[in-house]
């Protein structure tokens, strides 16, 4: 393999990485935020005990979290420094906004919140995981706008072939990142709220601490619901936007090849795992469906792979434009099934719940805990779809992956790396996933019950 | 062309208060966590040595995060050059720093003698390995690597190991450690406190030495004559080591400050000799890279800098307001206590209960 696909691979494993962990900070520090808001305002215990129970989970993502994000930092020096010298003037800024405005502030107050019990007032502590639950959602909204740029490049102009910013406020209110923002923050809720719902479901079957766990799932039942369907609004209309600034993208995701009026919606087919722009081995579709969700038209017209090929080729010269079309096609598909299995299940948890039935329900206990797969699989599927459905260009029309990685590093010290950083994410995960099990199976500590204390303290140590 | 304008000395010393604020904080962090099985003899005291730095090391680790990012928005060839050319040593400090990461959140989650004894030397390797590349890193800085025309590192790893690389390593390694054990006997009563105390007695000399020795070679071998404002602060930091090889043993407070300086000015010696360059090429003296040439656009300096007169007073603001509230010392004995805010509540209603909840102990 040469360099470039090496360190290909070792950004999407290692991000990839990182975003198992991301999503579960985001979200579990909100639900966390709002337990412990709930033991201030009315003072009663089990949301005490939740809010140290849940707190835990937190933290061992956050060290994950924490631990894979300076390897994504460094990465672009390291790997894709031609990227990096092309985009800095602009890339950069976001990225150094977010450790000023975002990392310092959460990794601060985390540390204030964790060893702050007994020694700050309640409601300074209290303040403290709020800004924790901000500050994770602030980071991400950054870092999105600097990915939203590769997407959507705006508020540049190019200088000695290299793009030079012209306007920071394009760049942080492209539309792009606002539509991902509030795509991702809610992907972080259903996250949580998936976990949640998995943990209290393994407690409620074995009929412990109903009061801890029959709270939580009060909590993350219509969390679930509510997020999910607020997440096909946006993500459908983010599919919308992307038409537009992206149509090969969204030509790739729907597998059309040719331009059509009333082009059908594909719901299975097969192809190569290349790019292949000229079409699928097998296909089988609903006709009009898909014009008639993307345009509003039955009989609407929808671009087709092969004619945004040749429109590139006459733009940006000669070359193949088109991602993968079975990958794109695959992962977005994916994305969407995830979203749809959580809506339904939450639901009928849900409607379990409200009839006083859940804790009988083996059923949906069982089911529970297998479910909280889905949104990470989304989640991966939906960064998957973005990235490589955007191929062969890393920033849209600007500059293309094959020219971005680092003319200094060979294959040799690529497979090195790629090598280290798997085997070392592969036993993290193991430790975690561990750790992780451990917490969730003892369950919250009971009042005046608490393991000794250095083992409490160590909800971190 | 010049060499470089107003805003790009701005962010030049920006990004070197990044550097001086990660070093001298994380400092005490790779210091303490080197010294974690020396000093200590069971599992309290180890509790107690990460007390001392668990509420704030991630916050420490943030100065380095922040200092990377606002090299790539201000100096993207810099932070090209610089983190493509030193590949694998770059590769072996993220291992370092991401095993060090979790050691901390690992070791209290088990309770075998071999879990524990695993994770603190992967707090001791993944602390020393940083502090030890870090000093070798700024050496090959200052000293000069093989950069072509391109801006491209030409060399490959091992050229990065020369004697005066190392030196620095050394010296940086030996500060580090004397600055985590002032820092322990600072911070925590009892035997711990007193190991500690030994400890910086016997480290802070060798690291006077090594650091003097460096900052003597750096000095003299400085490109074009002697870097005046670089031996200035090279002296300060020489003799800021000197006072802390004679105070560690016997006050702490003082010697806290003594290595911190020593840090600070260490350092400093540093960038005032890379200036007004960011890498300097031992290729050709043709190929170094000025500011001008590594930075941003003007616009985007000037966006950066809007923001970072707005936020670095308010970061440095409450990470200092951290330090405050964790200033007590801690012991081991102190373990005793109710910590936990449920067991807190449970005494207070055996007590009798009435009045308001408390806050949690300790308080
Ligand atoms: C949508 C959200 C999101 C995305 C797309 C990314 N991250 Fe991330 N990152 C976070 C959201 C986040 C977070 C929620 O803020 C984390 C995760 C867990 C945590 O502790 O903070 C974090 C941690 C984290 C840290 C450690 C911060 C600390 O020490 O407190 C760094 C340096 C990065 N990230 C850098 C990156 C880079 C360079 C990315 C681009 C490839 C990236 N992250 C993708
Ligand atoms: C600011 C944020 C991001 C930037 C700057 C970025 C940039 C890049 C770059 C430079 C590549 C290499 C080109 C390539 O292999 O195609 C890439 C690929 C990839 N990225 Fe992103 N990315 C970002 C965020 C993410 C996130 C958060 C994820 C998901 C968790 C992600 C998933 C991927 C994947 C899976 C690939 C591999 C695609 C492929 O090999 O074709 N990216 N991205
Ligand atoms: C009907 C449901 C959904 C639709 C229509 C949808 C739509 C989209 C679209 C169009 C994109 C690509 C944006 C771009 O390339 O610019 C995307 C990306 C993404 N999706 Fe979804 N999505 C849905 C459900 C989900 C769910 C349930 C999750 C996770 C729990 C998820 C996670 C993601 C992530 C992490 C990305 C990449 C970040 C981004 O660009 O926003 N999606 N989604």
């Amino acid at each position: 393999m040469t360099a470039l696909e090496l360190a290909r691979w070792q950004f999407g494993i290692t991000t990839l990485y990182h975003f198992i962990f991301v999503p579960v900070t985001i979200g579990l520090a909100l639900c966390v935020a709002v337990m412990q808001t709930r033991w201030y305002r009315t003072g009663e215990e089990h949301w005490l005990r939740s809010t140290r129970f849940w707190g835990k989970l937190l933290l061992i993502s956050f060290a994950l979290g924490v631990a894979t994000g300076i390897v994504q930092e460094f990465q672009f020096g390291m790997n894709w420094s031609n990227y990096s010298r092309f985009v800095g003037d602009i890339f950069g800024a976001p990225l150094a906004m977010e450790g000023l405005a975002a990392f310092f502030v959460e990794s601060t107050f985390l540390g204030l919140w964790i060893f702050g019990w007994g020694r700050l007032s309640k409601k300074t502590h209290l303040l403290c995981v709020w800004l924790v639950a901000l500050s994770t959602a602030l980071s991400a909204y950054f870092i999105l706008a600097a990915n939203s740029w590769m997407q959507h490049p705006v508020g540049y102009k190019m200088v000695d072939g290299k793009a030079e910013l012209t306007n920071i406020f394009s760049v942080l209110f492209n539309s792009t990142a606002l539509y991902a923002f509030a795509h991702t923050i809610l992907a972080a809720l259903l996250t949580a709220g998936m976990i949640l719902i998995a943990v209290s479901a393994w407690h409620l079957r074995r009929g412990r601490e109903v009061q801890v766990f029959g709270g939580a799932m009060r909590l993350a039942l219509p969390l679930v619901v509510f997020a999910a369907v607020v997440t096909m609004f946006v993500g459908h209309f983010n599919g919308i936007l992307m038409s537009h600034q992206q149509p090969m993208k969204m030509a790739a995701a729907d597998a059309v090849f040719n331009t059509e009026r009333g082009a059908g919606l594909s719901l299975f087919a097969t192809g190569d795992f290349e790019s292949n722009p000229e079409g699928l081995n097998r296909n089988v579709e609903i006709p009009n469906l898909l014009s008639w969700i993307s345009t509003g038209y039955p009989r609407g017209e929808i671009e087709g792979i092969n004619n945004l090929n040749r429109e590139y080729q006459r733009k940006y010269g000669p070359g193949n434009y088109s991602p993968i079309v079975a990958v794109a096609y695959w992962t977005w598909r994916a994305m969407i099934g995830c979203a749809v299995a959580m809506l339904a299940f939450a639901a009928w948890g849900w409607w379990l719940q409200r009839r006083g039935r859940l804790r009988d329900s083996k059923w949906f206990l069982r089911l529970a805990v297998p479910a909280v797969a889905l949104p990470f699989i989304a989640s991966a599927t939906g960064w998957m779809f973005t990235e490589m459905g955007r191929q062969p260009w890393v920033v849209f029309g600007l500059l293309k992956t094959n020219e971005a990685n680092s003319p200094s590093v060979g294959p040799a010290e690529v497979w090195i790396t790629l090598v280290g950083f798997t085997l070392l994410y592969g036993a993290l995960a193991g430790f975690a996933g561990w750790a992780f099990v451990r917490a969730v199976r003892k369950g919250p500590v009971e009042a005046g019950h608490a393991e000794d204390p250095g083992q409490e303290l160590a909800l971190t140590y | 062309m010049d060499a470089y304008t107003a805003l790009q000395v701005v962010w030049f010393v920006l990004i070197s208060i990044l550097w001086l604020g990660y070093f001298v904080l994380e400092g005490f962090d790779f210091g303490v966590g080197m010294l974690f099985r020396a000093v200590t003899r069971n599992d309290d005291e180890r509790r107690t040595v990460l007390h001392t730095i668990g509420p704030v090391w991630d916050g420490n680790e943030v100065w380095l995060i922040v200092a990377g990012g606002a090299t790539f928005a201000a100096f993207p060839q810099w932070y090209a050059t610089l983190f493509s050319g030193f590949y694998l040593a770059l590769f072996v400090l993220l291992v370092a720093l991401i095993v060090r990461n979790v050691s901390f959140e690992f070791w209290g989650k088990h309770d075998t003698t071999r879990w524990r004894r695993g994770w603190e030397w992967a707090m001791i390797v993944g602390s020393a390995v940083p502090a030890l590349l870090w000093g070798v890193a700024w050496a090959n800085i200052v000293h000069g690597v093989p950069i072509d025309s391109q801006m491209e590192y030409t060399g490959n790893f091992f050229d990065l190991l020369h004697p005066y690389a190392l030196l620095g390593g050394v010296a940086t390694l030996l500060i580090f450690l004397a600055h985590g054990a002032v820092f322990l006997n600072l911070r925590t009563a009892g035997d711990v406190g007193e190991r500690a105390k030994a400890i910086a007695g016997r480290v802070a000399p060798p690291a006077a030495v090594a650091g003097i020795a460096f900052l003597i070679w750096t000095v003299a071998s400085h490109g074009g004559g002697i870097d005046v404002g670089s031996a200035i602060a090279a002296a300060a930091s020489g003799l800021c080591l000197i006072a802390a090889a004679a105070l560690a043993g016997s006050r702490p407070a003082h010697a806290f400050a003594a290595t911190t300086a020593a840090i600070l000015t260490f350092f400093l010696a540093l960038f005032i000799d890379l200036f007004p360059n960011t890498m300097v090429s031992s290729t050709s003296a043709l190929f170094d890279m000025t500011l001008n040439q590594s930075a941003s656009s003007h616009y985007t300096l000037v966006v950066m800098t809007v923001v970072a007169a707005l936020l670095v007073p308010v970061v440095v603001a409450y990470q200092a307001w951290t330090y405050w509230v964790f200033r007590h010392r801690v012991s081991s004995a102190g373990f005793g206590d109710v910590r936990n805010p449920l067991d807190a509540l449970d005494q207070h209603r055996r007590e009798g209960g009435g009045g308001p909840e408390p806050a949690g102990p300790g308080r």
